[in-house]
């Protein structure tokens, strides 16, 4: 006999495999993302060419020094949202809790923005993922007292939205004086979020960051699962409720800064990949943590293999695929969304 | 019970936007005993509960876990000494109930980052608590599926897998039908017998009159009176701590009968 929402023992058995799987199709996908490209490649040369020396064979410079460096920015930035998106879930106890949604990525685009448009980028490189990474903390720590003050989900969207207009705005009045129309192409383009394009020196800038930023995350684990219960029972039970948030919002700002500093903004990754990967871990926070970290690096490694996969002039970019895709599917959690949650 | 007592507060004074809610006072749970706190609706009830667990800043006072200022104890410190049961049954991810009662064992996990596979004892603990609870057959349930009697046992079962030497529930009895209400009723009893310190909220004056050692009347943020049952619900206590007039059953115990006036 079954009772209603009765967890099946074929479920429980599955979850031991769901992080190796999950590890092993994200390999699968590298290697798929490595044979496909504009340059037509046999598969099989362009694995052997990750060994050559890229100095001698032109398949190697290709595999080593344009589609590695995608494929592995791909990996990292999809890691980020799809942890930060967990993360976030979990501090604000609520599914829809996206760092997309809630104004976390605009603001970290419009602080990249702003790094650009008065030429800090020009002074140092760094200062695109530093200006990123503060407008990304500044969106988390006013979400955060919001849904301190009232925990309701939609005040907390809400709040997001006006964050997500306001950074929208800001950065529409940065392009509308930017100082000539090729610096203002170059802000759109970056915008619209992609990987086309970035070399392991985007990858150096971002991974201590991001690296930092997951750290942070995974660390918030056993915490997030105690606030299952709420603030005041976590507490009671242990968690060190101040700090737990610091690491979130720090986590997050670090990440999600890193990533769209590098990548422009790629929405929902970390509301769609936790909300898929949920009932897998029995809808424990904390156990969701590294699995929605693969499944995001999974994610977007398919998705940039299918932009690339599709023969266009212009080639799509990955914040709009990811967008078109999580747009709808934003909706459709709404309207499925528990009691609990509104 | 001359034994030291597991919580004391003493001389505690809370506010809450301006209004003080707590006015100096001094409470002591001891091991081995039940203590109802009762009271009419915002007399400080809960409140005293979450400064004793220091869930709110005092103005003033102090509370002492095992004789120690708790101020010096470490969060994780606390909960393996007291466990709490929030008036909130809000349960914000739909866990399994056998993974959201082993949630009370994380006090005695250690500072792991994560909730790896529970050690045999946790896993002895929650089996413990279920059955007390009367919850062991929804154990493969998940938490969104309970009813809000369910979901109230399983909670209470929560708190009882950390057993903890102290524990506090708020209204542990609310939402149950009455044979629960009894039967938790009991369980506390028995977690008395075994040294436990239980201080439960209680809008149920007849519950608290059979089942505390010890009761509590709070009255507009401090203690009109605490001793035994028969001591502490006379029907002048009752009258201005609730402004209602009793009757009395078989056993004396008191049952709300009729207002005499708005609570005083």
């Amino acid at each position: 006999m079954t009772a209603r929402g009765e967890v099946q023992p074929a479920a429980v058995a599955r979850r031991s495999w769901l992080l190796p799987g999950l590890v092993a199709a994200t390999a699968i996908a590298v290697l798929v993302g490595l044979a496909i490209g504009s340059a037509a490649i046999d598969p099989l040369r362009a694995w052997a060419a990750l060994l050559a020396d890229p100095a001698e064979s032109r398949v190697a410079m290709v595999v080593q020094e344009i589609r590695l460096p995608r494929v592995l920015m791909g990996l990292l930035v999809g890691a980020s949202l799809g942890l930060s998106g967990a993360a976030l879930q979990g501090l604000l106890r609520n599914p829809l809790a996206d760092p997309g949604v809630i104004g976390v990525s605009a603001s970290a685009g419009l602080g990249a923005v702003v790094a650009i448009y008065y030429g800090l980028a020009a002074v140092a490189r760094i200062m695109v993922p530093l200006c990123a990474m503060g407008g990304a903390a500044v969106a988390t720590l006013l979400l955060y007292a919001q849904a301190r003050r009232n925990p309701s989900i939609l005040t907390l969207i809400l709040v997001g939205v006006a964050i997500n207009s306001l950074a929208g705005a800001l950065t529409s009045l940065a392009m509308n004086l930017a100082p000539d129309p090729y610096s203002l192409q170059e802000i759109v383009m970056w915008l619209l979020g992609s990987l086309a394009n970035r070399s392991f020196t985007e990858v150096q800038l971002a991974l201590p960051f991001m690296a930092l930023g997951w750290l942070c995350l995974l660390a918030t684990g056993r915490s997030l699962t105690a606030l299952t219960l709420g603030e005041e029972a976590g507490q009671t039970l242990g968690v060190n409720l101040a700090r737990t948030r610091l690491l979130v919002i720090v986590g997050a700002a670090l990440s999600v800064g890193a990533a769209v500093a590098v990548t422009g903004t790629v929405g929902f990754v970390g509301l769609v990949v936790p909300h898929m990967l949920r009932g897998a871990v029995g809808a424990d926070p904390g156990r969701l943590l590294l699995p929605s970290a693969v499944g995001g690096a999974l994610l977007v490694t398919l998705a940039d293999t299918l932009i690339r996969a599709v023969p266009s002039d212009q080639e799509l970019k990955l914040g709009v695929v990811t967008a078109l895709i999580g747009g709808p599917f934003f909706i459709y959690l709404v309207t499925r969304m528990r009691p609990a949650w509104r | 019970m001359a034994m030291n007592p597991r919580i004391t507060g003493s001389d505690l004074c809370v506010s809450a936007d301006g209004t003080r809610v707590l006015r100096g006072v001094d409470v002591a749970l001891h091991g081995g005993e039940v203590l109802g706190l009762i009271g009419a609706n915002g007399a400080g009830k809960t409140t005293l509960l979450r400064a004793l667990l220091r869930l709110v800043p005092l103005d003033a006072g102090t509370v002492r876990l095992n004789g120690c200022d708790i101020t010096a104890a470490a969060p994780h410190q606390v909960a393996a000494e007291v466990a709490y049961l929030p008036q909130d049954r809000t349960v914000f991810w739909p866990l399994r109930v056998d993974r959201l009662v082993a949630l009370g064992r994380m006090p005695h996990s250690g500072r792991r980052w994560f909730v790896g596979g529970e050690s045999p004892e946790d896993r002895a603990a929650v089996e413990r608590a279920l059955a007390r609870c009367d919850a062991a057959y929804l154990r493969h349930r998940a938490a969104d599926t309970l009813s809000g009697g369910e979901r109230a046992r399983v909670l209470l079962a929560r708190a009882l897998a950390a057993e903890t030497p102290a524990l506090l529930a708020d209204e542990p009895a609310a939402g149950l039908d009455p044979y629960h209400q009894l039967a938790v009723m009991a369980m506390f009893r028995e977690a008395a017998a075994e040294g436990t310190g239980v201080a439960l909220v209680s809008h149920d004056l007849a519950l608290a009159a059979r089942f505390c050692d010890r009761i509590v009347l709070m009255h507009d943020g401090g203690v009109l009176a605490d001793g035994p049952p028969a001591e502490v619900l006379t029907d002048a206590n009752l009258a201005r701590a609730y402004g209602i007039r009793v009757r009395r059953d078989a056993d004396g115990i008191p049952v709300p009968r009729e207002r005499v006036g708005a609570p005083a």
